[in-house]
């Protein structure tokens, strides 16, 4: 390129620096690797990289120490040593200088689960948790087979069949049953026509597996209707973008205590009469509407990421436009967006302890209630059921955190070089 | 202004059935006038290199092709199907019309195999079995069947364009559409690529380039195009393109890019 290299100027070069003998170096093996030096790798690096790596973080590695010496112990001995763990009512509990209650939660344990359910037919609840965790572990198990038939079971066998467990038979299935039961003339089964799976009204729901049927319809709902919603307000078609920023800017602008109310109050006005929303399906909708669109506006974050030779590597092999959506755009703007659908998630398992404000009975209601009853009132009992409450909440949050982290992981390999 | 060297396609080559016919095609991106009616009719079998400065409009014309750009006048006719808004032909057009990218748009969260056996699965209800043995055939065909169970990622840049081809060439493409393929590649990688290329070339596969690669114009294309401001300036057979180019901007071009 320029004149460096050429004769003229390498002679020049020699004759300015006579100095240095011209010599050559060539490497006949290559280098061992040598272990790193111990400042690096081992116990005393780890430190000095984490904890005590400037002026600032060493100071902060000793505040946290010292404040994990004043509170630790104090809430160690409240929470396990001077709690009172089994006890026939709250007289143990009333003494002085007693812990934690956890007697008084063992004794609550059913109404915290159940509410009002009928205490001979909670086995019906049970059966629709352990059948609902079965399908989930079967959904979320990463190297599960035939997931499509789950995803078939889930969404749409277990639904209905979770219906009738926890609400019981309706009339017109009852009377369909007795009609097989003649038809055949049948006696075990005019039987379960006529006595099994009585109705239990929604009014008598409560706790925990109202938190999460709540929960679980607004996360198993919210992702393909966010989905749908991210997708129409990308879409060219003018019509379905306007309902789709209408519907999401309108739900998005208000809170969440207000779409519980409208759907309550609101939702009644739109059917006719016998064909209104129960009670606990009108918060269902309501939940299930905001957590939409939050979704959709999360997905739509992970819609523009994707970049655009990926749209159009999949338009120039001849894709339509459904099948580049599911096949190649949406599998990677939903993995890019994992943290924020599972911020949504959380957000939204959480939020269904405001169900409680349209008379929906789920388990901050529960260990809310239970709290007053005399024969467990005392200066500890509210403080052990909250942080009853806040175990419970964290636990099933934390293992969602936990195990989008470990599908992110998954999904991103081959991602990454 | 253009030097009607030769529109038609070059003497010797099947004129029964055009590949592809240009008419007068125009495009506007808002107000700039990126091609002005260009006119190019291809051969089946024929081997057409577009080269140009920079914003010249050369993507943006074989992009038309496809239909990743629209054009706003002038009619483009993909063997047989003209390019109109109906989504049925466009895709039809797509499928006979492979395309190679720059940035080899592969689809990163699918393996190599199936990257190329995701379009004929979907688009042309191929069975899976069939169409991973032609994914591995095609494969074998660039030389990476060893990388078929890899993420894209994780393989050179040479061996995701090599990929890239392969999975055009699995939806049986009639032409070939090249959108400067080796320009992203380090220039150890050119070679592979190239070579891949001058394979299909001599196999008589359609080919439509836009490339800067000079040395793989003069030996595989029929014909060689300079596009300049949005028009063909001059199109000629590669001996008198490169060693008698007759227009002024082709001659400076050329001066730029041969050293």
């Amino acid at each position: 390129m320029s004149d460096m290299a050429s004769p003229v100027s390498s002679a020049r070069q020699v004759s300015v620096r006579q100095d240095i003998v011209p010599r050559t170096f060539v490497r006949s093996q290559v280098s061992p690797d040598l272990p790193p030096p111990l400042a690096v790798g081992g116990v005393i690096g780890w430190m000095r990289d984490n904890l005590f790596s400037s002026v600032l973080t060493s100071s902060l590695t000793l505040l946290s120490i010292a404040f994990l010496i004043w509170a630790l112990p104090d809430l160690v001995r409240w929470l396990f040593i001077d709690a009172i763990w089994s006890a026939p009512d709250g007289d143990a509990c009333r003494a002085p200088g007693a812990g934690a209650c956890w007697a008084y939660v063992n004794a609550k344990l059913e109404f915290f689960a159940y509410g009002s359910y009928p205490r001979d037919m909670v086995w019906r609840v049970d059966l629709t948790l352990l059948i609902g965790a079965g399908l989930a572990a079967w959904l979320l198990w990463p190297s599960a087979k035939h997931k499509a038939a789950a995803l078939v079971l889930f969404l749409v066998v277990y639904p209905v069949i979770a219906f009738h467990l926890l609400h019981g038979l309706g009339p017109g299935l009852r009377a369909t049953l007795s009609l097989l039961a003649d038809l055949f003339g049948s006696k075990p089964l005019a039987d379960v026509a006529a006595n099994s799976l009585p109705v239990v009204g929604t009014n008598l729901w409560g706790g925990v597996f109202v938190s999460l049927l709540v929960a679980t319809v607004g996360i198993v709902v919210s992702l393909p209707l966010g989905v749908l919603l991210a997708l129409g307000r990308r879409s060219k078609a003018p019509v379905a973008r306007f309902l789709c920023v209408m519907l999401i800017e309108i739900v998005r602008g208000v809170p969440l205590i207000t779409v519980l109310f409208m759907a309550n109050t609101m939702l009644p006005l739109f059917v006719p009469e016998q064909w209104s929303p129960d009670r606990l399906m009108r918060p269902l909708i309501g939940v299930a509407l905001f957590a939409s669109v939050y979704m959709a506006e999360v997905v739509r974050g992970g819609l523009q990421a994707v970049p655009k030779g990926q749209f159009e590597g999949a338009m120039a092999l001849g894709m339509s436009w459904w099948a580049m959506m599911r096949l190649i755009i949406l599998p990677q703007a939903l993995t890019i967006v994992i943290p924020g659908v599972v911020n949504s998630f959380i957000a939204l398992f959480k939020d269904t302890t405001l169900v409680a404000i349209v008379g929906i009975f789920d388990f901050l209601r529960a260990v809310d209630t239970a709290r007053l009853d005399p024969v467990w009132a005392g200066p500890t009992i509210s403080a052990t059921g909250y942080v009853f409450a806040a175990t419970f909440y964290f636990v099933f949050c934390f293992g969602m955190s936990r195990y989008s982290m470990m599908m992110e992981r998954r999904l991103t390999r081959g991602r990454s070089h | 202004m253009t030097v009607q060297a030769s529109p038609q396609p070059a003497a010797g080559l099947a004129t029964d059935g055009l590949a592809i016919e240009i008419r007068d095609v125009h495009k506007w991106y808002g107000k700039f006038h990126v091609l002005k009616g260009v006119d190019l009719e291809v051969a089946r079998g024929e081997r057409i290199v577009i080269c140009g400065p920079s914003g010249s409009g050369k993507s943006t014309l074989i992009r038309c092709i496809n239909r990743l750009e629209t054009h706003q006048r002038g009619r483009i006719v993909v063997n047989g199907i003209e390019l109109t808004d109906d989504t049925k032909r466009i895709e039809e057009i797509r499928r006979d019309a492979g395309m190679v990218f720059q940035h080899f748009n592969l689809f990163p969260h699918l393996t190599v195999l199936e990257n190329c056996t995701l379009s004929p699965i979907w688009t042309l209800r191929m069975p899976q079995k069939e169409a991973e043995a032609r994914a591995m055939h095609f494969l074998e065909r660039v030389r990476i069947p060893e990388q078929a169970h890899k993420y894209p990622l994780q393989l050179s840049g040479g061996q995701q364009q090599r990929v890239a081809i392969a999975r055009a060439l699995c939806m049986s493409p009639k032409v070939m559409l090249f959108d400067e393929p080796t320009s992203a590649l380090d220039p150890e990688m050119v070679k592979e690529v190239l070579d891949t290329m001058v394979e299909l070339a001599q196999e008589g596969m359609t080919m439509i380039c836009v490339t800067h690669e000079m040395g793989f114009a003069r030996e595989v294309a029929d014909r060689v195009a300079f596009i300049d401001r949005g028009e063909i300036v001059e199109i000629n057979t590669p001996e008198p393109f490169f060693s008698a180019p007759q227009h002024e901007r082709t001659k400076l071009f050329l001066s730029q890019i041969l050293r």
